[in-house]
């Protein structure tokens, strides 16, 4: 999505704080099901929840979200495709105006499917890829799953499905396959989008491992620069914009302003990468006002538009280019929410994280199995746990049970 | 552009908010804030005027005013939010 404001982009924050009637970026995860079980999911996902939304409730969900003019909603998971009733949901929502964009590990994609999805108006696709080569990709997202997305990349493309997308989360290890992961996008005619890697959901136990280093986050800075509007990022990056002139897109935290998530049992979360208790500001099943309500009157969301206070950031001369950078990543590796970010670039955050209290505990977690199925890469050496604390040790026995 | 006829794409939803609309396009997947009322009503009014003109008169717009108000709508058009009208003018 490109955004622009009329006239000019000067108090668009502003706006955000009187809140917006209903979301712009939606993110809804239709299950925690996943036929994978990488190292670094948002969500926890592995098992299916007993208790996620029937198929009546999740057109209820898209006739409130057609009410409300909700333009397009970013459907996930877990695998969203593992849901029986994936594919009518989807065709209901394009039938009720609300477009949809899916994220995919390209397993249900077959070519009869791409075909389907090619002819299909209001709908794109976002297979998920985290390297160009199989090596860096299958130690994050599982042997085999750098095939099974080019192959599906494949189908689409054969089936005439234009500009979907490649979705890559930027890793220390894949940071120099950047040009590389150009090519495959245009081989296919798809299009490249970089996210953040965050320590959100099972990512909080290899973010330590896998999230770029210092020198790195300049030179994926220099490269979204170099590529500008030709590589999306869901705004993702804006606390690269402390390097210097901002990144295309929305450069500040739009959590509970412009974006928010409704999880597969119906909890709304202020964004698709703070899935916990302390971001859950309600249920579209509970709330008699169901999603619009929960929207428009949660305490958390007030609390997230009201002016942010800038914390330990506030004197720092980049402050109004990062805005203090990201609050889950904050909030997943111990920090304040008024702390710099783990990744500012001016070091500040590593200086925070020396002294930051123990990591919240995931809640809630899908996973399969904890240290078991999901082994974290190791390039070059064997993975040293430098940063296990007893916090974690604690929860790993556990989630072994 | 002022004596042109303009109208809002066919693919464009607007979007009432508190501080005037969103614009979304569905073809190119652009959103647009438009950040005021008046700019909405000029916008709004654009189909049913046979110019630009009129559409800006018609929503009170004072003319020192017309000069940004075509920048703005210049703009829109850049991005496919509004297109040229070839039934008129």
């Amino acid at each position: 999505m490109t955004l622009t404001a009329f006239p000019g982009h000067a108090g668009l924050a502003d706006l955000f704080e009187r809140g917006l009637d209903a979301p712009i970026c939606l993110t809804w995860e239709l299950t925690y099901a996943c036929n994978l079980a990488c190292t670094h999911c948002l969500s926890s996902s592995g098992r299916r929840d007993p208790d996620e939304l029937t198929t009546a409730e999740c057109m209820a969900v898209i006739d409130e979200l057609q009410r409300m003019q909700v333009f397009y909603v970013n459907i996930g998971g877990g695998e969203p495709t593992i849901r029986h009733d994936f594919w009518d949901l989807l065709d209901y929502a394009v039938d009720h105006h609300v477009g949809v964009k899916f994220s995919t590990n390209g397993s249900r994609i077959t070519p009869e499917r791409a075909r389907t999805l090619a002819a299909t108006d209001y709908l794109d696709v976002q297979v998920s890829l985290d390297g160009a080569t199989a090596d860096v990709n299958d130690a994050v997202r599982g042997e085999g799953s750098h095939a099974t997305a080019l192959a599906a990349m494949t189908c689409l493309a054969e089936a005439g499905m234009k500009d979907f997308k490649l979705s890559v989360v930027c890793t220390r290890h894949n940071l120099d396959q950047l040009d590389d992961l150009k090519v495959i996008a245009d081989r296919f005619g798809a299009q490249l989008r970089l996210t953040r890697l965050r320590p959100s959901g099972r990512g909080a136990d290899t973010w330590h491992e896998l999230h770029p280093l210092p020198e790195q986050q300049r030179q994926l800075y220099d490269w979204l620069v170099a590529n500008g509007e030709r590589v999306l990022t869901g705004d993702s990056f804006f606390h690269l914009s402390a390097y210097g002139a901002p990144l295309p897109g929305l450069n500040l935290c739009g959590a509970g302003r412009v974006v928010c998530l409704i999880d597969p049992v119906g909890d709304v979360y202020a964004c698709p990468f703070a899935i916990h208790e302390r971001f859950r500001a309600g249920n579209v099943r509970h709330h008699p006002g169901g999603f619009a309500e929960v929207w428009r009157h949660s305490e958390l969301f007030a609390e997230l538009r009201g002016p942010q206070s800038g914390g330990a950031c506030a004197h720092c001369s980049a402050y109004d280019s990062c805005r203090g950078g990201c609050m889950a990543a904050k909030f997943f590796t111990g920090l304040p929410l008024d702390a710099p970010d783990p990744e500012c670039v001016k070091g500040h955050g590593v200086t925070a994280l020396a002294t930051a209290s123990a990591r919240p505990v995931p809640s809630p977690d899908h996973s399969r199995s904890r240290g078991g199925g999901a082994v974290p890469v190791a390039f070059g050496s064997r993975p040293v746990n430098r940063s296990d604390t007893p916090d974690r040790r604690a929860r790993r026995i556990r989630c072994t049970g | 552009m002022l004596d042109q006829a303009w109208r809002l794409d066919g693919s464009v939803a607007l979007r009432p908010e508190p501080f005037g609309a969103l614009a979304y396009h569905f073809g190119n997947r652009r959103l647009s804030f438009l950040k005021t009322p008046p700019l909405v009503d000029v916008v709004k009014r654009l189909g049913d005027c046979s110019t630009v003109a009129e559409a800006l008169a018609d929503s009170d717009v004072p003319e020192t005013q017309w000069p940004s108000y075509v920048a703005t709508l210049r703009a829109l058009a850049e991005s496919g939010m509004i297109v040229r009208r070839e039934d008129a003018a």
